[in-house]
């Protein structure tokens, strides 16, 4: 019987089987950011004097409270600094850093049948590489970083095959949030999700990490693309030699999968969340004329430089709405300074938003735009748990581009309105 | 190993880790600290973390896909500050169950129609004993349950975790 590509990655990398249905696997990259690697850092100083199975392997950022807001954020960052040091680990610091699952493809960390473990349950993004990318709790990131070795239960296969031509005004958020509606946010609990067919063919790979990116938000332990020449060519930008990676990363043909399923999209609307989880979603008619108070464009989902290109072309050369306030935080210092060079920022500026520096900030009501209990905000971020954004805040997750619309009007809005 | 403890009942499904432990007490360098801030903003009708019942308790019952969302291993670090040592639940989001198996807590799943019996008798039924040897849960008002664990999750459970298991194998 043929193989997935996750069981190829997974039969790559099995250095042990501890016990019935689990693996240990030896990992490629662990991603380390300042709010879920301290407590592991300092574990292993306490406990097992200090080590890093191999620095080369380690890529440590700042990126969820970018820069520090108070004392203990900025010691966060400091017991980070203080590691990097001691080890001579790659470090992307405030100033030129960026949410890390926007960062690491963009700087040339990822490539194709890769393993990568991060203590942030978004890791699936780079899945969009044809690697293996999962969130991981700081436990078992302390031992990633202590002996390079990670546990997972053998994975459940899902293929989900994506045919059809999508709609203009329709992206890979409205796909991904349509097809967790689908799922429901349990459907791919313990499954690593492989998404083909034309309309994943034909996205570029910043389309790809937004689907893979949300995977997790169906329960999937990873959601992973097969590399193409897509993936070739962004891989090439960073002067990665990636082709023979292309054909071994690839599913035979005669792979089975515990799980196949087909969705034709060509009809498929924008997409807009209501309610307190992801899968609770309606077409964009559906939820039109909804109120909202504040519009936040960015995250690991929605805040790469095309995501900003897509909004800026909504709202070039108008004003968003009185009763409203929009704020954009491009994911990285590389999408920042592109979209300075590219006019996006004055653009947005202009417009009457705040234009931030890269943070993962008010994604997670940390910082850079946190609600007040009754606001509402049109977000292009993942979850929309009760009070994510900020306690008593309601968040609704759409497109970027159905974001921008909205801000337009001060009401969720059909961007297919406003062309 | 029996756990025989008191037990909390949390009737709301896909509880996700934001609601466990709010992002705002993310910001420490440690582990501790995070116990007073459990379920801080859980909006939920009758639930009140000073509520007597729910400081006792160190079994906790739950519903659906149990700590979705955020991988924040401070959820399972609140819950300890708080003495939970189990949640029982029809199902758990994959990396809160492995943070809790790797810390030495046991993640147990029913099925949704157990879970309903035990949700039905929440009155009566104040105490269960969690036996891992037997796989079983057997309650005060005479329900028993039966579970099975994945193997490596049993060993991190009797082993205390996974820190030290990796160091002393790999």
């Amino acid at each position: 019987m043929g193989k997935t590509l996750v069981q190829k990655i997974f039969d790559g990398h099995i250095i042990d089987r501890p016990s019935a249905g689990t693996v240990a696997l030896e990992v490629d990259l662990v991603m380390c950011h300042e709010i879920t690697t301290p407590p592991a850092i300092l574990d292993i100083q306490n406990k097992w004097g200090d080590e890093v199975f191999n620095p080369n392997k380690i890529v440590a950022l700042i990126d969820h409270v970018n820069p520090a807001k108070d004392s203990a954020t900025a010691l966060q960052g400091k017991v980070m600094r203080d590691w990097v040091r001691r080890h001579d680990i790659k470090f992307y610091d405030v100033g030129s850093n960026g949410v890390c699952h926007a960062l690491l493809p963009e700087q040339g960390h990822v490539l194709p049948g890769m393993t990568i473990v991060c203590g942030d349950s978004h890791t699936c993004t780079h899945g969009a590489f044809g690697a293996f990318a999962a969130g991981i709790g700081t436990t078992d990131l302390e031992a990633a970083i202590l002996k390079g070795v990670v546990f997972f239960r053998e994975p459940k296969t899902m293929r989900i095959q994506l045919d059809g031509k999508l709609s203009e005004n329709v992206y890979a958020k409205d796909v991904i949030l349509y097809l967790i509606s689908q799922l429901g946010v349990k459907g791919a609990t313990d499954y690593v999700i492989e998404f083909c067919g034309p309309i994943i063919e034909n996205m570029d790979m910043e389309s790809r990490m937004t689907i893979c990116n949300m995977s997790v938000e169906a329960g999937a332990t990873s959601g992973l693309c097969y590399p193409d020449g897509q993936t070739l060519e962004y891989c090439r930008q960073r002067n990665l030699e990636i082709e023979s990676l292309i054909w071994d990363w690839q599913p035979d043909s005669d792979a089975q999968y515990d799980k196949d399923l087909l969705f034709n999209l060509s009809l498929l609307e924008p997409q807009v969340t209501f309610g307190s989880n992801p899968s609770q979603v309606k077409s964009v008619t559906e939820m039109a004329g909804t109120k909202v108070d504040q519009v936040y464009l960015g995250s690991c989902t929605n805040g790469r430089i095309t995501d900003l290109r897509i909004a800026a072309k909504i709202l070039e050369g108008k004003h968003i709405a009185k009763s409203v306030r929009m704020i954009v935080s491009p994911a990285t210092t590389q999408v920042q300074i592109q979209a300075i060079q590219e006019g996006l920022a004055e653009i947005f500026i202009q417009a009457g938003a705040c234009f931030t520096n890269p943070t993962c900030g008010a994604c997670l009501g940390m910082s850079s735009g946190v609600l007040a209990k009754g606001e509402v905000c049109a977000s292009t971020t993942n979850r929309n748990f009760p009070g994510r954004m900020g306690k008593g805040g309601t968040v609704h997750l759409m497109s970027p581009d159905t974001a921008a619309a909205t801000a337009l009007r001060g009401f969720i809005t059909d961007p297919r309105e406003v062309i | 190993m029996k756990i025989q403890e008191k037990v909390y009942f949390l009737d709301r499904a896909n509880i996700d880790t934001d609601q466990i432990i709010p992002a705002k007490y993310l910001t420490g360098i440690s582990i501790s600290g995070l116990g007073p801030h459990l379920f801080e903003d859980l909006d939920m009708p009758g639930f009140s973390q000073s509520n007597q019942d729910f400081q006792e308790a160190t079994i906790l019952i739950a519903q659906e896909n149990f700590g979705c969302g955020s991988s924040r291993e401070h959820a399972v670090w609140a819950l300890e500050a708080n003495d939970f040592k189990v949640v029982i639940a029809p199902s758990f989001a994959r990396i809160f169950r492995q943070n809790m198996f790797n810390r030495g807590l046991l993640a147990i799943e029913i099925s949704q129609s157990e879970i309903d019996q035990m949700f039905n008798a929440a009155g009566r039924m104040v105490n269960c004993e969690v036996d891992l040897n037997e796989k079983q849960i057997k309650c005060n008002n005479g329900l028993i349950f039966r579970f099975s664990l994945d193997e490596f999750a049993e060993r991190l459970v009797r082993e205390d975790g996974l820190v030290g298991f990796v160091a002393k194998n790999y």
